[in-house]
């Protein structure tokens, strides 16, 4: 039963003021960034001139490391969800009394902080590393072929760093699957195949579709990998948008920049989130 | 024979566990490079064991400093966060309100907005407000708090509404005033999912890199320090703080996992006494 009256929204309204201060009110201060006059500096001031024109000009400029961006989330992503499906669907089904603990396991290494384990990625694909030396030996790398500074570290990083995000909601979702359907199915003659693909697959699709979004959009924003395992090939959105507010000082640039990330990953997710059929996640 | 059968029936599990022990490698290597005395600090690589990253963590002070001020700013954003969100998630479960859609959005969205967004956001709004010259601890602070809340409030938010108010009637109906009731019955079962929440903000407060980089001017916190000593050699104290950080953490997941259990035990106990069993028993 819930209460009526004052207290509700009294205590409701210490949290709300801060999140309109602190993140309704700031996307109104980017989109403002983005219209400026790019002749400004931070400095001397900007001027608001409705420049749309900055928008063209980011896409012009920074198209590559957008679409980068999205191809590599995208690829972590995918990496991502069978890596995180197999563990989630052995814990759930497999793990037995060791559930928990297996649960804790999975969300341990990600307490250490993000920056040193992606510093240990450099190591483990590091040019004379054993993974780099056999790859060699096996000729799927040429003998000066390297590993860091190319996509496969960041996407590497990349699928490491965001898989607990994959792999919890995954095991919400299957954890709640009745086995006694797919037991029901394999009377039927399902082969175990089929009845994956017909009866558990499908059932944890709510899980599929939040785990990719948890996964995707903070892929999509990260800079950390590329910088840190890759090389200025390699450059995403986010190493872009930091640059042109730090370094370059170009602050209407960066926030046209910065909106249009924003407006494509709302569009995706308003798209993909139809698509599977689960608005009640939102 | 039996042996490939065996690894046929639990393959799914095996492959679990591989992928599992894939996610402890960089921590086997963190933990590995804290005992490593290197040769040069440009080339990251293990070249021999020392224990004098872990006699001498402070070494480099400047590492030191940035690893009290993120405890710092950790410390004071968990606080004003598990605050916030507390109260926030009495509100969603325990009242009725006009505006509950736009409300249950409003926390949902910093969780799905890119850090890179809510960064240069912020960044957009201080700048415009004349602070630009002033980032640091302060709009450090304001950041974290700002994107912790959502996650405290999701966390005691399922908490509380995975508690049946039955022993709240019966308080009720014992005489306990309101505020009895609250801080004997209904706080000390919220309490759990409180601490959680708390353990979470702090945790992503301490770790945050991106929105912090763009808002702390020069301030410097110990993601931003590593950051800085990435690219000019990273000093093997960097992984005895991560050590630490995974062993600490671990230990306090751990405790409470085994505190939850000897609970639950010593709530089964007077069944086994053929006394009637408790009417709900606070499980987590």
């Amino acid at each position: 039963m819930r209460k009526h009256g004052k207290v509700g929204y009294l205590l409701l309204i210490p949290g709300m003021i801060w999140l309109i201060l602190f993140f309704v009110i700031p996307f109104y201060s980017l989109v403002a960034t983005s219209l400026y006059d790019p002749n400004g500096s931070v400095f001397a001031g900007y001027e608001m001139t409705w420049e749309f024109s900055n928008y063209v000009h980011a896409l012009e400029d920074y198209w590559q490391p957008l679409l980068r961006s999205f191809l590599y989330a995208g690829l972590a992503t995918l990496f991502c969800l069978v890596l995180g499906y197999v563990l989630a669907y052995a814990i759930a089904f497999k793990a037995g009394r060791w559930k928990n603990l297996m649960l804790v396991l999975v969300i341990a290494p990600f307490f250490t902080s993000f920056l040193v384990r992606t510093l240990s990625w450099k190591l483990i694909l590091a040019d004379d590393g054993l993974i780099v030396n056999t790859l060699q030996f096996l000729h799927i790398l040429s003998q000066d072929g390297r590993l860091l500074a190319t996509p496969v570290a960041v996407i590497a990083g990349l699928t490491y760093n965001f898989l607990p995000f994959m792999v919890l909601p995954l095991f919400a979702s299957i954890d709640k699957i009745d086995h006694r359907l797919i037991e029901a199915g394999g009377d039927l003659y399902a082969s175990p195949f089929v009845g994956f693909w017909k009866v558990t697959w499908p059932l944890s699709l709510p899980g599929v579709v939040s785990g990719t979004l948890l996964t995707f959009i903070p892929a999509a924003g990260d800079y950390i990998n590329a910088e840190l395992l890759g090389s200025p090939q390699q450059r995403m959105v986010g190493n872009v948008i930091q640059n042109l507010f730090t370094d370059a000082n170009n602050y209407p640039a960066a926030g046209a920049l910065s909106v249009i990330l924003m407006a494509i990953i709302v569009v995706m997710v308003l798209f993909y989130v139809r698509r599977a059929g689960t608005e009640e996640l939102l | 024979m039996s042996a490939l059968r065996w690894v046929r029936t639990n393959l799914v599990l095996i492959l679990g566990l591989l992928v599992l022990a894939y996610t402890f490698v960089p921590i086997a290597i963190v933990i590995l490079m804290s005992f490593n005395e290197p040769d040069s600090r440009l080339i990251y690589k293990f070249d021999g064991f020392t224990l004098d990253n872990w006699l001498n963590p402070c070494a480099d002070p400047g590492m030191c400093e940035a690893v009290a001020r993120s405890i710092e700013i950790g410390l004071l954003t968990t606080v004003v966060a598990t605050i916030l969100g507390t109260l926030m998630a009495f509100a969603l479960v325990r009242y009725e309100f006009s505006g509950r859609s736009s409300t249950n959005l409003l926390i949902f969205l910093p969780m799905a907005t890119p850090e890179i967004v809510m960064g240069s956001s912020l960044l957009a709004l201080f700048v415009a407000a004349g602070f630009g010259g002033s980032l640091g601890f302060g709009t450090i602070l304001i950041a974290h708090i700002m994107f912790c809340i959502s996650f405290v409030v999701v966390t005691v938010r399922a908490r509380l509404a995975g508690m049946s108010d039955t022993l709240e009637q019966a308080a009720a109906d014992l005489y306990a005033t309101p505020s009895q009731t609250f801080w004997r019955v209904t706080f000390p079962l919220v309490f759990p999912g409180i601490l959680g929440a708390a353990l979470l903000a702090f945790s992503l407060s301490f770790d945050d890199f991106i929105v912090t980089n763009l808002n702390a001017g020069t301030t410097t916190t110990f993601p931003l320090y590593v950051w800085g000593v990435a690219q000019r050699g990273v000093p093997m104290q960097v992984n005895v703080v991560g050590t630490l950080m995974f062993v600490i953490s671990i230990a306090i997941v751990l405790g409470g996992e085994a505190r939850n259990r000897a609970r639950t035990r010593a709530l089964r106990e007077p069944a086994a006494m053929d006394m009637p069993p408790p009417v709900t028993a606070p499980r987590s």
